[in-house]
């Protein structure tokens, strides 16, 4: 799947909880959330109009 | 009649409205992004000029382009299809200011209806049915925990400016009405309308059961008979019908008397879709919102009317009378063929390998794409609507099984396989189902 990074919602470094949106997708007029599967320090890879794919890193939960 | 219409749109519509603009003989213009330029619906207009850039924003949603485009092709009119400029009155004013007709409802009933806090009022006004909401718009997250505690839990969220299910959700306590409000506020900020939340009581278990309206230059109003939309996948529809399997001929009249009058109310003039919620168990209805526009789902009418919208739509904006025997025989069903997985519904563009479309008696397919396409993420998912008719209901989904099967897509996603599976699911082929059906295969 092919998607446009529509907005990320948190700040590099921010501490998350399972279950928080980290940045927000879009394709095809869908809204697509990017959901932490894990709590921690989360590192960003990816700015607010990239392009992403399949199989790219979005973000790191450490 | 036109001489020459410009369809500002792309995709199945825009190619759907260009196949009666050359059998009318009317010169087709189309308008395309850099990213549609070998679609089918451009080789197929008479002419086409290349608005912009992919992004929706600087083409096909670029006022000053598409005006430029039909000052340069000597376009007399403007038809704007569904989505896009469909529904924007400011839109539909510029197009008149530059000289042009407007295919479409005057620009004060676009506004009318376009507000839905207003439309809803309105209606109420009119003598039609709504469900329980809020009458003022609300704009605060304490306005709107306050408001549906006296509507009462479960309720629905929609912006006021929305449509097309967009921002659209429901509430079953105070904690999902805060995301709901939220996600209701970012949608309603990001695709540009009003910053207004309305609230009403959601049906649980209903049926969304819509009519289809023209407004004629005499001033009458006419009903031709509603379209069964209960099959949908996070409030859009992917298949629809007629007639409705869930609505008694009582209600039916009911339904179609309460339409035209919601026309009559906004001097509606053209094509247009009054959409209502049906309580099956009940057999009651309340309105839902007007669609000032072509719908997608027209094809559903066409069949079983033998009506042309497009060709009404041009014929009413052109000035002419038109006088249509409405009489619906038969049953139609259409299937939206969305890029989307069939499972959990998420897009799915992709270059287009193979694309084989069934045919045969009781087989319509609208389609915006063909092998050798490719299908990109920057536009709504839909790539071809197959509709089937019969004489019964039994005969379309019989038909419908048939024609699935013989569609061949490869590249992108499709929901074809979901098709299918719908086809043979009990509760669809029974006719008694509602607006949650799809949630209960998938859960």
């Amino acid at each position: 799947m092919v998607a446009n990074v529509w907005k990320v919602v948190v700040a590099e470094g921010e501490t998350v909880s399972d279950g928080d949106t980290l940045v927000i997708l879009e394709s095809m007029k869908m809204e697509i959330p990017v959901i932490a599967e894990d709590d921690g320090v989360v590192a960003i890879k990816v700015a607010e109009g990239d392009v992403v794919q399949e199989g790219d890193l979005i973000a790191v939960i450490e | 009649m036109f001489e020459s219409v410009l369809v500002a749109n792309r995709g199945e519509i825009a190619r759907r409205i260009i196949r009666t603009l050359n059998e009318m003989g009317i010169r087709s213009i189309a308008v395309h992004s850099e990213a549609d330029a070998d679609l089918p619906f451009v080789r197929e207009a008479v002419e086409s000029v290349n608005i912009g850039p992919a992004n929706p924003a600087q083409s096909y949603l670029d006022q000053a382009q598409v005006l430029a485009a039909a000052r340069a092709t000597g376009a007399q009119a403007i038809h704007p299809g569904y989505g896009f400029f469909s529904e924007n009155a400011e839109f539909a004013r510029a197009v008149m200011a530059a000289g042009l007709t407007w295919i479409g409802p005057s620009p004060e009933a676009i506004v009318q209806m376009g507000d839905k806090i207003n439309a809803r009022n309105l209606m109420e006004t009119a003598g039609v049915p709504v469900a329980a909401g809020t009458r003022e718009p609300v704009t605060t997250i304490e306005e709107a925990t306050k408001a549906a505690a006296k509507i009462g839990y479960p309720v629905m969220v929609k912006t006021a400016g929305g449509g097309g299910g967009i921002g659209m959700g429901v509430a079953h306590d105070e904690g999902t009405l805060a995301k709901a409000f939220d996600q209701a506020s970012r949608a309603a900020a990001r695709f540009g309308g009003t910053a207004a939340i309305l609230l009403e009581r959601y049906i649980e278990r209903a049926r969304h059961v819509e009519v289809q309206i023209l407004g004629l230059n005499d001033g009458r109003v006419l009903a031709l008979g509603e379209r069964d939309c209960s099959v949908q996948r996070r409030h859009q529809k992917v298949v629809e019908e007629s007639p409705s399997p869930g609505i008694t001929p009582e209600l039916r009249e009911r339904m179609l008397a309460a339409a035209a009058r919601a026309g009559a109310a906004v001097n509606y003039r053209g094509a247009g879709t009054v959409e209502c919620l049906v309580d099956a168990d009940a057999q009651d209805f309340v309105f839902l919102e007007m669609n000032t526009r072509l719908q997608v789902e027209h094809p559903v009418t066409e069949l079983v009317t033998g009506v042309d919208l497009v060709a009404a739509q041009l014929r009413i904006a052109a000035g002419e009378d038109v006088d249509i025997d409405a009489t619906p025989r038969g049953h139609a069903i259409e299937f939206r063929v969305y890029a989307e997985d069939p499972k959990r519904f998420l897009p799915g563009p992709g270059h287009v390998t193979a694309w084989v479309e069934p045919s045969g008696e009781g087989v319509r397919v609208d389609s915006g794409y063909e092998a050798g396409n490719t299908v990109t993420p920057f536009y709504d998912p839909l790539m071809a609507k197959l509709c089937v008719y019969g004489a019964t209901r039994a005969e379309a989904i019989e038909r419908g099984r048939a024609a699935v099967a013989g569609f061949t897509i490869s590249g992108p996603k499709h929901n074809l396989p979901f098709c299918a599976e719908l086809l043979d699911h009990p509760e669809f082929v029974s006719g008694d189902y509602d607006t949650g059906l799809v949630s209960r295969m998938r859960s």
